[in-house]
């Protein structure tokens, strides 16, 4: 360390400066995969980080698991443990599908940051920081969902349909999800702020997630609750899920959430790329 | 319309329009700013510097006029433009959930450097801008200065051609004002253009060998920061009468003596005039004193921005909302 007495060195060493500021190297372009993968990589940074997100949506379904199938599982059902095998697979549908309004949380909190702009400005395929968010999300999705299960074998939840059950409805599950985050993503361009994100996120997801067959099945309910019910997708992604984790497979109800996945993404997948690029 | 930029411009710019709504952001910039050198752009909140950077770098489409940046046609050759120059926006742009060592690794990757070659790169970075000790801390808990050392390396992770820094020093204490300083001198030995926006008259003259300055979407004045000082006059006298109650009466004398206009100011003791030529300020303080006007206080000054606007506009630069920011 060189430090003059008239002008003491301002940095550990100006050497280090101009050597990191010498370098012309151009490494070339990343490609549109190892950009996206980048992003993802940064997501799954953001949830060693930032827990509390992954603590949030996974404490409230716990609490719903504790309070149901204790307080309401005997008259449901007969039995708490009974009730359990039929509430626990929708319970990891209300899980993860609350934690796909993070994507859109976290999108725009890129945004009003600033963060997106230098993003934007990379000569990388534009879509990237997108895709590898929407990927690491899917990580997230499934740390959630395990998180539930494990809880719910805990309490007694056997899933009849082994391994292999509990694959299909996870993966039927997180493909739902990865539609649906693209709405969240739509809207997190959309809003200002980050909280009016969660917020109005939130209070989508309520009718969404409640009013549903996750609790108990329509048939005793008001007509046009009833009606609602069964044309919430919800309510055919916890009716497949049940059937895959009990160890049958609801044909039917698989083709609705694929097509309503398909509808999700193919609508505001596009929406949310074109927002990307030329709204912000 | 010219159709082939000129090789020695960093920057050539025609015309450049920026609507927002009714908003004219930026209406008809031309800039022209030779290689290698520190080019700052000045003026006041508002003004639509942040708007021109934005569409200089890709970020924003302008709406009329023509730039070519390092020879690359802005429109026509986003990619290429992106591949040569570098972002510091006016908010730090990393991210705060990750450390700092995580931010540069992402950009190094980004930007096409292997998983080792990225973690080197970032060390030396981290290194050279004095945040190898805060390497594995959260940016949140960073201070303004290291954030912005960090947004500074995170621009130069692969040594861009020209750099554009929004804004660097706003809201930073002196001796991170300093450092900020030393790293835009040091890119520029590097061999990199930098183009920044201030709104210190003070810090564009230190670091910027050429200045524009920006006023409602426009450029009003374009020069050396010597040539911009002459233009407003080569100082401001600043007064501070014992007495308030002759505030009027020194108001005559100096417009007498100084053959320039006396501007009253906030504080109802003090007068300014702007000086076209310094040695009147003695005339002007005898003048002063045969009259039994006491003073208080007098400095003679370099020219603010403040009087280089209202100079060159005819109006003070006053605090508008900022525009650019809010798309």
């Amino acid at each position: 360390m060189n430090v003059s007495p008239d002008r003491p060195s301002r940095f550990a060493s100006n050497e280090a400066l101009n050597r990191a500021l010498s370098t012309r190297l151009r490494p070339g372009q990343a490609s549109a995969w190892t950009a996206s993968l980048a992003f993802a990589w940064r997501g799954v940074l953001k949830i060693k980080h930032i827990p509390e997100q992954l603590i949030d949506v996974t404490m409230t379904p716990i609490l719903f698991t504790l309070m149901f199938t204790y307080l309401f599982g005997g008259a449901l059902a007969g039995s708490p443990t009974e009730y359990l095998q039929f509430l626990l697979p929708g319970i990891l549908v209300m899980t993860v599908l609350f934690s796909t309004v993070y994507s859109g949380v976290t999108i725009n909190t890129d945004v009003t940051k600033g963060v997106s702009d230098r993003f934007r400005s990379l000569p990388v395929w534009s879509s990237a920081p997108l895709v590898g968010s929407v990927l690491a999300d899917s990580v997230r999705y499934l740390m959630a969902a395990l998180v539930g299960l494990s809880f719910g074998m805990l309490l007694g939840f056997r899933p009849e349909g082994g391994v292999i059950g509990v694959v299909a409805g996870l993966s039927l599950l997180l493909v739902f999800a990865f539609s649906l985050s693209w709405v969240f993503t739509t809207m997190g361009l959309w809003m200002k702020t980050p909280n009016a994100v969660m917020n109005l996120g939130f209070m989508a997801m309520f009718p969404l997630t409640f009013m549903s067959n996750v609790f108990v099945e329509p048939e005793t309910m008001p007509g046009w609750l009833e009606w609602w019910v069964n044309v919430n997708p919800v309510s055919s992604l916890a009716t497949a899920m049940r059937a895959f984790m009990h160890g049958t497979f609801n044909l039917g109800q698989v083709i609705t959430v694929l097509l309503a996945s398909a509808a999700f993404t193919g609508v505001f997948a596009p929406l949310t790329l074109y927002l990307y690029r030329n709204k912000v | 319309m010219q159709s082939n930029p000129n090789t020695e411009l960093a920057i050539e710019a025609h015309g450049l329009i920026k609507h927002f709504g009714g908003t004219k952001a930026v209406n008809g910039v031309d800039l022209l700013v030779p290689r290698g050198m520190v080019y700052g752009v000045l003026g006041p909140n508002g003004a639509g510097k942040t708007t021109t950077i934005r569409m200089l770098s890709t970020l924003l489409k302008p709406d009329g006029g023509h730039a070519w940046v390092m020879g690359h046609d802005l429109v026509r050759d986003v990619g290429a433009v992106r591949g040569c120059v570098s972002l510091t926006g006016q908010y730090a742009s990393v991210d705060e959930d990750l450390t700092g060592r995580e931010n540069l690794v992402l950009l190094a990757r980004l930007l096409g450097y292997s998983r080792r070659a990225s973690k080197e790169r970032s060390a030396e970075l981290l290194e050279a801008f004095d945040l190898a000790d805060a390497a594995r801390r959260q940016v949140r808990t960073y201070s303004g200065g290291m954030r912005r050392r960090l947004d500074i390396a995170a621009s130069i992770v692969v040594t861009p051609d020209l750099i554009f820094l929004d804004e660097p020093t706003t809201g930073l204490d002196p001796r991170s004002r300093n450092q900020v300083w030393d790293i835009v001198r040091a890119l520029v030995a590097g061999g990199t253009t930098v183009l920044l926006t201030t709104q210190y008259l003070d810090e564009a003259d230190q670091l910027a060998d050429r200045i524009a300055v920006i006023d409602h979407g426009k450029v009003i004045a374009e020069g050396t920061g010597g040539e911009l000082k002459a233009s407003v006059g080569s100082g401001a006298l600043h007064l501070r009468l014992k007495n308030p109650a002759l505030l009027l009466q020194a108001e005559g004398i100096l417009t007498a003596v100084l053959n320039a206009p006396v501007v009253a100011e906030a504080d109802p003791a003090t007068l300014m005039a702007r000086l076209a030529d310094t040695s009147k300020a003695t005339d002007a303080l005898a003048a002063l004193s045969q009259a039994g006007i006491e003073l208080e206080q007098f400095s003679l000054g370099q020219p603010s921005l403040d009087e280089v606007f209202l100079a060159l506009t005819g109006h003070p630069a006053e605090s508008e909302e900022k525009i650019g920011e809010q798309q």
